[in-house]
């Protein structure tokens, strides 16, 4: 009995996208990472091509997160004081990108400055030789003064800098663009905000081509259907030719499924919910498996038995 | 997929002749295409126009019931490949898989331990619903017990594996009355199986290698009388079988009848993760039944988990229950936080007050599960909602001071607040994540 063909007519696809770059393409990276180029709903052959598996990028802060639930900070107490070593970790653990979070500029937190912020990123683009992405510390006004100088700093790295939103993406944009960056445009779970960030950007010079969404990222249990079906939407989007939505899709499943209850929640909760030790990684790579699934194309990790689990099934899904 | 006004007027009389009260035969149709009238209210159609009409006007997926009494697993009847276009219907049912050939008193144990698989999160109640036979032993004597004790030690209905139909039927006698699912895991078998679940009354899942093979034997296991049937695409692993899922659905949902019929899927390959992460993905994209190997509460709660969010109603604001929570140990000098009862609001509050290490008390107020500047403009987060939660929640009674704090991007309604409920406001942050900061340096407790 032959069964009809299941495939879906797209007419777009989603932007392929490069960051890092290696000393012939004017940086020092070691390799580069390619994201997005995918023709079809993710993962499925029948339907289009997924020329680029999703790439991991491990969490590096440049301050040690003191109050994470134990069983992270079991994997990163003994590096968490440095931002290198820590680095070096994330590398070890098979990550395709380091996520550097330059969280220590933040006003209410250790305040460093520019200077100090350029300092960590020179420290860890030397150390490592993987592709970067680099996130002020969210307030405004303080990324406006480090994020420039970061760029400059990282002048033909291509490295991926966070975040523009639809109120702050002149700096940054203006940034990225000068010193040859990639752009994150976040918009909080609304495809029309997240168009409309990348017109900004765009009405500025910065090309479409270089950015990738951000959506924001709920965790498993408490929201993550939002955001997979945003992502969704704007795979969907991407596929019918809407090149204001076509940007590969970043995800934070690392951070925020770490904020959940049940990632966190210690032995008064074992004899219901099971041990912390397998439930807080497992509940990072289910929400991050199941976001795979709606359509991201770069997801940010923290626990090494997480990047492990998701890296297999990352394999496994693309396998031929 | 429902048939248009046209698709059906092409199966009526087309006679005009207004018997069923309408001016035409398309009016007719039209109205049938809305639902809003019945084909019996045509006198005229005939035998091969009803016919045609009725096997197109059923569901694209057929609904197939598993057990009897508070714990049936009803199955099917999806209409949807994106959930944002409508909800997904009937949540994917959780079963966990136990080998016939384990002792006797392991197997007890493990099928009492199975129906305790429930979990509390977010105030409800989630859990395992099926227990998986499977007949490795290939004794239908062994069979026939480990289903009783199954059913009996987990409360819950059973899906029953076996190569051979003789032995599903003893396992069906040995359930009577209970609608068991009867999985024939050789498609050799499928046909005597067919019988078997018909003669007892029980739905019936085919493996077949294949799509093709699958949509070659499901018109023949209907053709002996079964309409409840389960797909098993017979795929291993991730790929293989998301794969075999979402072209089920989407050729289901195109109007092949052949799979028109809810899917299973098994994640038993590799580690525990992986197999955790099977279920998950199983779960998101399209599997009626997901079947997994592992007990571990630690694995299975996040695939319940992850079944609760794919089958929210994205129609349906999520709400919490409006109350007074507290966060920590607080204290009558503990801060006290106003918002709304959207659930994505209320937990970004809670995460955040919860990350601060302070003691404090959130009071959520009933906005219809709408977050602050929806319900501020709806006006469901105003003084007098926000007065009444404070008084209703007794407040008063749980903190020594009388001081509010509010979410920032309502700052505008703080004179309005004092003036209702007598409190004093402090202007809280605008984003959650402000919250840690605002806690530690700038709520004061004006009685210390």
């Amino acid at each position: 009995m032959a069964v009809p063909d299941a495939k879906e007519k797209w007419s777009g696809r989603v932007n392929e996208m490069t960051i890092g770059a290696t000393p012939d393409q004017g940086g020092t990276r070691g390799r580069t990472v390619t994201v997005g180029g995918a023709s079809g709903i993710p993962f499925l052959d029948f339907d289009g091509q997924m020329p680029h598996p999703p790439a991991i990028a491990v969490d590096v802060f440049d301050r040690p997160p003191i109050h994470w639930p134990p069983p992270l900070a079991e994997a990163y107490r003994d590096v968490w004081e440095d931002p290198v070593a820590w680095a070096q970790r994330a590398k070890d653990l098979g990550a395709d990108l380091i996520n550097l979070r330059l969280i220590s500029t933040h006003p209410d937190e250790q305040d460093r400055s520019p200077e100090q912020a350029v300092e960590t990123v020179r420290a860890v683009l030397q150390a490592v030789d993987l592709p970067l992405i680099i996130w002020g510390c969210g307030v405004a006004e303080k990324d406006q003064r480090v994020m420039p100088r970061v760029a400059e700093a990282a002048q033909g790295e291509n490295c991926l800098l966070g975040a523009a939103t639809e109120t702050d993406y002149r700096t940054l944009c203006a940034a990225a663009q000068a010193y040859g960056h990639k752009l994150i445009t976040l918009a909080p779970c609304d495809i029309n905000k997240q168009k409309q960030v990348n017109i900004l950007a765009s009405d500025m010079g910065f090309p479409l081509t270089d950015i990738v969404n951000y959506p924001t990222t709920a965790s498993l249990g408490y929201g993550m259907e939002y955001i997979y079906s945003i992502l969704e939407r704007i795979r969907l989007a991407a596929l019918s030719g809407d090149k204001l939505v076509a940007q590969p899709v970043l995800v934070d499943p690392g951070y925020e499924a770490w904020r959940a209850k049940e990632a966190k929640a210690g032995s008064e909760m074992a004899a219901q919910w099971g041990e912390l030790a397998v439930r807080g990684p497992a509940w990072e790579a289910a929400t991050a498996c199941n976001l795979l699934q709606g359509g991201a194309d770069i997801l940010v990790l923290c626990h090494p038995v997480a990047i492990a689990a998701v890296r297999e099934a990352i394999r496994l899904l693309v396998s031929t | 997929m429902p048939l248009t006004g046209l698709e059906i007027y092409k199966h009526l009389p087309k006679t005009n002749c207004k018997d069923c009260g309408f001016p035409t035969c398309l009016a007719f149709a039209m109205k049938m295409a809305a639902g809003q009238i019945a084909l019996e209210k045509c006198p005229h159609v005939s035998p091969e126009g009803r016919a045609a009409l009725e096997s197109a006007s059923r569901p694209p997926i057929q609904l197939v019931e598993i057990g009897s009494g508070e714990n049936q697993i009803k199955i099917g009847n999806e209409t949807q490949l994106f959930r944002h276009e409508e909800k997904f219907h009937r949540p994917t049912a959780v079963a966990i898989r136990l080998d016939d050939t384990l002792d006797d008193a392991t197997f007890a144990q493990r099928a009492g331990d199975i129906g305790q698989l429930v979990f509390e999160r977010v105030g409800t109640r989630v859990r395992v619903n099926m227990v998986a036979v499977d007949n490795q032993s290939q004794d239908a004597g062994r069979l026939a017990w480990a289903v009783q004790t199954a059913a009996e030690r987990s409360g819950l209905p059973c899906m029953v594996i076996s190569a051979k139909a003789a032995h599903l039927d003893r396992a069906a006698e040995v359930l009577s009355g209970q609608r068991p699912l009867l999985y024939v895991s050789d498609p050799s078998e499928a046909l005597n199986a067919a019988a078997v679940a018909k003669a007892r009354q029980c739905p019936l899942a085919i493996r077949a290698d294949g799509l093709e093979a699958l949509a070659e034997l499901t018109p023949k296991i209907q053709a002996a009388g079964v309409e409840q049937i389960v797909l098993a695409p017979g795929t291993r692993g991730l790929k293989a079988t998301l794969d075999a899922l979402t072209r089920i659905r989407r050729l289901a949902l195109k109007g092949f009848r052949r799979l028109g019929y809810p899917a299973l899927a098994f994640a038993v390959d590799g580690s525990p993760y992986l197999q955790m992460i099977q279920a998950c993905t199983y779960v998101a994209k399209y599997a009626a039944i997901v079947i997994l190997d592992t007990l571990d509460r630690a694995l299975i709660l996040p695939v319940l988990a992850t079944r609760q969010d794919i089958y929210t109603d994205p129609q349906k604001p999520v709400a919490v229950e409006p109350k007074l929570y507290e966060v920590g140990e607080p204290g009558p000098n503990s801060p006290v936080l106003v918002t709304t009862n959207f659930s994505l609001t209320y937990y970004s509050v809670e995460g955040e007050v919860e990350a601060s290490r302070v003691p404090a008390y959130i009071l959520s107020v009933d906005t219809e599960g709408t977050s602050v500047l929806t319900a501020w403009a709806s006006d469901k987060f105003n003084p007098e909602t926000i007065a009444k939660a404070l008084h209703n929640f007794r407040v008063e009674e749980r903190v020594k001071h009388r001081r509010l704090v509010i979410p920032g991007l309502v700052a505008v309604l703080s004179a309005g607040i004092e003036d209702e409920s007598g409190w004093t406001v402090q202007v809280g942050p605008k984003e959650a994540s402000g919250i840690p900061n605002f806690l530690k340096t700038q709520w004061q407790n004006p009685l210390t």
